[in-house]
């Protein structure tokens, strides 16, 4: 479903990977290597050769905000405009999922801790049912619970919707928990290399 | 009507006295400005007797290309001066490009529209009209456009990480610098907001000042005034919405992405 072919990040071999919907390709590496410049390319967020597309619709064939839509980047820190939550929130989400209740939209952003931020950015994320998700360290300040919590939502959301996902983590027992086959490793002379059956 | 006491060199020397008098004060509470103060002093003086001899012969003679030359050369020394008041450095030819634009937005055409449809000169081009016309469009508007041009760009350079989650979140380039785009054309708006509210009450214009001080009639004097304050808002106004659309426009590329290499000049 999700074609990526010749990605030029600087400093790093062509990147090329297709995914199968529901799908989610787990990523690790050293800071630095090049993993949030892949999610960035791939969100049309830096100009980079190479082509990405989704299903027969390519990166061209549309909108930079069009594809935004669709290929959503959830970056490692979220960032928030509006005094309260609520108008960050274009349509309806399921809070419950991770542990919200409806009083949370009225919450002032000042007062939220970052891994309640963290929480809300992922349904803010998922409130635009994107196609892609490119996911940045997604629960690095969630507590385990709250990791579980996560990692289960986003599963559930693969699965109902038919879309795929990139997962970027420094912890290898995650990836092996959501990466659906095989993960990407960037190495320190920026190749990279797939391990294929790590899930058990 | 009294006829207009001429100022001696005398006069404006006891005038110098207390700009120097500044200057003695600045020094010794150790400001910092006083360099800037006495540059500044100097060069209005030269700057305004040099332009006062040359109005003089300009006036004279009234010779279309020779006044259309003194436009050009105010529009872009006032080009300049918006660029040197940004704390970011633009690229210095999109800059000046997008400078100019404006003010000839805000001031060239508002001018040419009052000369022609308004006050209706005879010929249109009459100096005693249109050089100290442009040079109020230009002096005010500057100001409106140079704040509103800095704040734009000031507030997006902060906001950053805000603008590119914008994006992100899948908002085009204009959804994502709404707020900032609104904030700067206050900022641009509000000292000319605050003249027109200002004015009569708080403060009595320059302009109308100086024409009741050399014996025009109060109320001749006043309808001059407001002309003045129309103009320069509708100028600032349009100026600030040019510089505001040609800045947004350099600030992201065709697929919306943030791009402040575009825009800014390398810093060391």
């Amino acid at each position: 479903m999700l074609k990526v072919r010749d990605i030029k990040i600087p400093g790093l071999a062509p990147i090329s990977f297709e995914l199968a919907a529901g799908e989610c390709l787990g990523v690790s590496g050293e800071s630095g290597c090049g993993k949030t410049r892949l999610l960035r390319a791939l969100a049309d967020m830096d100009e980079i050769e190479g082509s990405v597309c989704i299903d027969e619709v390519c990166k061209t064939d549309l909108s930079g905000a069009e594809w935004r839509k669709q290929v959503a980047l959830l970056p490692a820190e979220s960032q928030w405009w509006f005094d309260s939550v609520a108008p960050h929130f274009a349509s309806e989400t399921n809070l419950a999922a991770l542990g919200f209740d409806d009083e949370v939209m009225h919450w002032q952003l000042s007062r939220c801790s970052s891994g309640e931020k963290q929480r809300l950015a992922v349904l803010r994320l998922l409130a635009n049912r994107p196609k892609v998700l490119l996911l940045d360290e997604p629960t690095a300040n969630l507590d385990p619970e709250n990791t579980g919590k996560v990692e289960a939502l986003i599963a559930e959301y693969l699965a109902g919707n038919r879309a795929v996902a990139i997962w970027v983590s420094h912890n290898r027992a995650q990836l092996e928990r959501v990466a659906s086959e095989r993960y990407f490793d960037f190495s320190r002379a920026g190749m990279v290399k797939i391990k294929q059956g790590v899930s058990s | 009507m009294n006829p207009l006491i001429s100022l001696s060199a005398y006069d404006l020397m006891l005038a110098a006295l207390l700009v120097l008098a500044l200057v003695g004060l600045v020094v010794r509470l150790k400001l910092g400005i006083a360099q800037q103060l006495v540059i500044a002093a100097i060069r209005t003086t030269v700057q305004l007797l040099l332009v006062g001899l040359v109005l003089k012969q300009v006036f004279e003679s009234a010779q279309l290309p020779l006044i259309v030359l003194i436009m050009l050369v105010m529009l872009t020394v006032a080009a300049w001066e918006i660029l040197s008041r940004q704390k970011r450095k633009i690229k210095a030819w999109w800059g000046f490009g997008i400078s100019v634009i404006s003010l000839f937005v805000s001031s060239f055409l508002i001018t040419l529209i009052a000369l022609f449809f308004i006050i209706g000169t005879e010929p249109w081009y009459t100096p005693q009209y249109a050089i100290p016309l442009l040079g109020m469009l230009l002096g005010n508007t500057m100001n409106g456009i140079a704040l509103g041009m800095d704040r734009l760009i000031q507030t997006a350079w902060q906001q950053r990480a805000v603008i590119e989650q914008r994006l992100m979140l899948g908002q085009t380039a204009l959804e994502a610098i709404r707020e900032i785009r609104h904030e700067s054309m206050r900022a641009g708006m509000i000292p000319i907001i605050n003249a027109m509210a200002a004015a009569g009450i708080v403060s009595l214009p320059g302009m109308m000042t100086g024409q009741i001080l050399s014996g025009t009639a109060p109320v001749e004097a006043v309808k001059y005034q407001i002309l003045i304050m129309f103009m320069v808002t509708a100028g600032t106004g349009f100026g600030v919405i040019a510089v505001l659309h040609l800045i947004s426009k350099r600030l992201f590329d065709k697929r919306d992405r943030l791009r402040f290499d575009q825009l800014l000049a390398e810093r060391s």
